[in-house]
């Protein structure tokens, strides 16, 4: 932040951030005041529903749309007084296709390198590169709307490397793919940053993609950044796990949910007719002393759960509203 | 210098489409083609005030509604990039915007320049007197209008793109009658006083007077220059107001 000295590893720092549009007479505030700053190296989710001011924020921070009033600075320029200088230190993968759509595949790669400034030599090295590091040999000549979804995909993701950029950033990269083609997509990205060590802004409405990619969450709704950790720790404080404990005897029901709430952290408990319900955090780790708690009570235990918590868990106890809700998926 | 680059860039990317499918530039010759064998005979005794073929007369006006007709509706092809991420790409590299558009107007350019040395090859057997450098001249001016009324285009089709048949209304709307004024098809001098006012003050008449002047051989004369003065200040203005609504719109 400004004002406050800032380690000098961050690459993406945001300070105030807001962007209104007007519609219809009407003024829209899209993003609210964000203040956030991402290291050099992390890769992190910027997760909420849709119209919850992701697109706006990366569009600013990818110089593409100028912020309504605070500062951001990107590869240590600013995106308003040095659009050009970040543009060269960014790769962006914006939500539709980068590709256009009477072009080649190669075509597209080389012009790309040429727009940052590479060599007529290195753009034509760089691209056959890149198409074989996403497997879209045999593509070279295709025109951009004859290949799949994932690989139209992969073509955008090497157009936002072409020249090699220390941040990347990821709209929504796996909207509309498949399962399949989602997987592949990732596998290749992880590989990325695996062998460049860049920094990857993704935004995201899957909650299982941000929750398995990124190394850090920040989660956004009506323009506000509401949460901003791990996703375990965002676990562990905004949800918790839930145990549940299958008992014999419909008579014992009430004697285990007694041992089951003495359990440190624990809450929510729940009575099913033969079953006890209750969050704790670190589930994995008390249930079996849960267990043995109660069969020292003599409380026979027909079966016993953990489920580890969602995101949507998180956000639902942030918000009370489920992120699935707006999500047709 | 690096502006040149940028355009060269932004030109080759448009271009490499049109080479593939270059039969269409053939296709685009039938229009011209048939004004000058079913419209042009018909002017015989048309008062365009001069005695040389009529084609003297009429291929220049035509070149410049060949080119008018093209470039205003070249937005279109922005609409579709617009739309599906390909424009915002190249927005999000250091590329200069002006010169973004300026490949792109000159990628539309390119193949209508083909076309009218086509067509004034045509036509000189049929008794299109040539005076090769004046009309090279002319040729220049045209570029340089076509670039501003592309660059108008694309302003219009970044401000219209959620609709598309705005787009097509606006433009042919503000096309037509910019034509019929301009004494394209008859010379304004035959027209009804308010018509004839109307067309002095539509600076397409200026650029059409210049390219006539310049076929039939004139250089340093009063009409070139007002020709030459509308094409410049269209390609400004066009410039000018395509790079900044690129840099004022929420794409």
């Amino acid at each position: 932040m400004y004002g406050v000295p800032s380690s000098d590893a961050a690459v993406i720092q945001v300070d105030a951030l807001t962007r209104t549009f007007e519609v219809k007479a009407e003024t829209v505030e899209a993003v609210r005041g964000l203040s956030f700053e991402v290291q050099a190296g992390e890769l992190v989710a910027f997760l909420g529903p849709n119209g919850a001011g992701k697109s706006t924020t990366v569009r600013m921070l990818t110089t593409l749309l100028p912020p309504s009033s605070g500062r951001a600075r990107v590869g240590g320029h600013d995106v308003v007084r040095e659009p050009e200088q970040v543009r060269q230190r960014i790769g962006y993968v914006g939500q539709g296709t980068g590709a256009g759509p009477f072009h080649t595949v190669r075509d597209e790669l080389v012009t790309q390198g040429l727009a940052q400034r590479m060599s007529k030599a290195a753009a034509l090295r760089r691209a056959d590169e890149l198409i074989e590091m996403l497997e879209l040999d045999g593509l070279a000549k295709r025109l951009a709307s004859t290949l799949s979804g994932g690989q139209r995909r992969r073509l955008d993701v090497a157009l936002g490397l072409v020249h090699a950029p220390p941040v990347l950033f990821l709209d929504e990269p796996s909207t509309g793919l498949d399962p399949h083609s989602r997987a592949n997509l990732w596998e290749h990205i992880l590989a990325l940053r695996r062998a460049t060590g860049m920094t990857i802004f993704l935004t995201t409405h899957y909650l299982e993609e941000a929750d398995a990619m990124a190394e850090r969450v920040m989660i956004i709704d009506h323009g506000v950044l509401i949460a901003n950790d791990t996703p375990e720790r965002l676990k562990s404080e905004h949800a918790g796990d839930r145990i549940r404990i299958e008992v014999a005897d419909a008579d014992s029901v009430g004697r285990a949910a007694e041992v089951a709430e003495q359990l440190p952290s624990a809450r929510a408990l729940e009575r099913g007719e033969r079953s006890v319900a209750i969050t704790v955090r670190e589930g994995n780790r008390l249930l079996p002393e849960l267990i043995q708690a109660l069969q020292r009570n003599a409380i026979e235990v027909a079966g016993a759960s953990v489920r580890r918590p969602t995101l949507d868990d998180v956000f639902l106890d942030l918000t009370g509203r489920s992120l699935r809700e707006g999500v047709a998926a | 210098m690096r502006f040149a680059s940028d355009v060269l860039i932004s030109f080759r990317r448009e271009i490499a489409p049109t080479l593939r499918s270059w039969y269409y530039v053939l296709f685009g010759l039938v229009q011209p083609l048939l004004y000058l064998g079913l419209f042009v005979p018909m002017l015989h005794d048309v008062p365009t005030g001069t005695a040389a073929s009529p084609l003297q007369w009429f291929v220049p006006g035509m070149v410049v509604m060949l080119i008018l007709f093209t470039t205003v509706t070249c937005g279109w092809s922005l609409t579709e990039e617009l739309l599906s991420g390909a424009f915002e790409r190249l927005l999000a590299t250091p590329m200069s915007r002006p010169a973004i558009l300026v490949g792109r107007a000159l990628k539309e350019l390119a193949p209508l320049l083909v076309q009218a040395v086509i067509v004034i090859g045509v036509a000189v057997p049929f008794g299109l007197a040539l005076h090769v450098v004046p009309v090279l001249v002319g040729l220049v001016l045209l570029l340089a209008f076509g670039i501003g009324v592309a660059a108008l285009s694309y302003a219009l089709a970044i401000a219209t793109r959620r609709d598309g048949s705005l787009f097509y209304m606006v433009t042919h709307s503000v096309a037509l009658p910019l034509m019929l004024l301009g004494g394209v098809l008859l010379p304004m001098d035959m027209a009804p006083r308010w018509l004839y006012l109307a067309s002095r003050a539509n600076p397409l008449t200026y650029l059409v007077e210049a390219e006539r002047a310049l076929f039939a051989g004139e250089l340093a004369t009063v009409a070139v220059g007002y020709g030459a003065a509308v094409a410049g200040a269209v390609a400004v203005v066009g410039l000018w107001t395509g790079a900044r609504t690129i840099r004022k719109a929420s794409l």
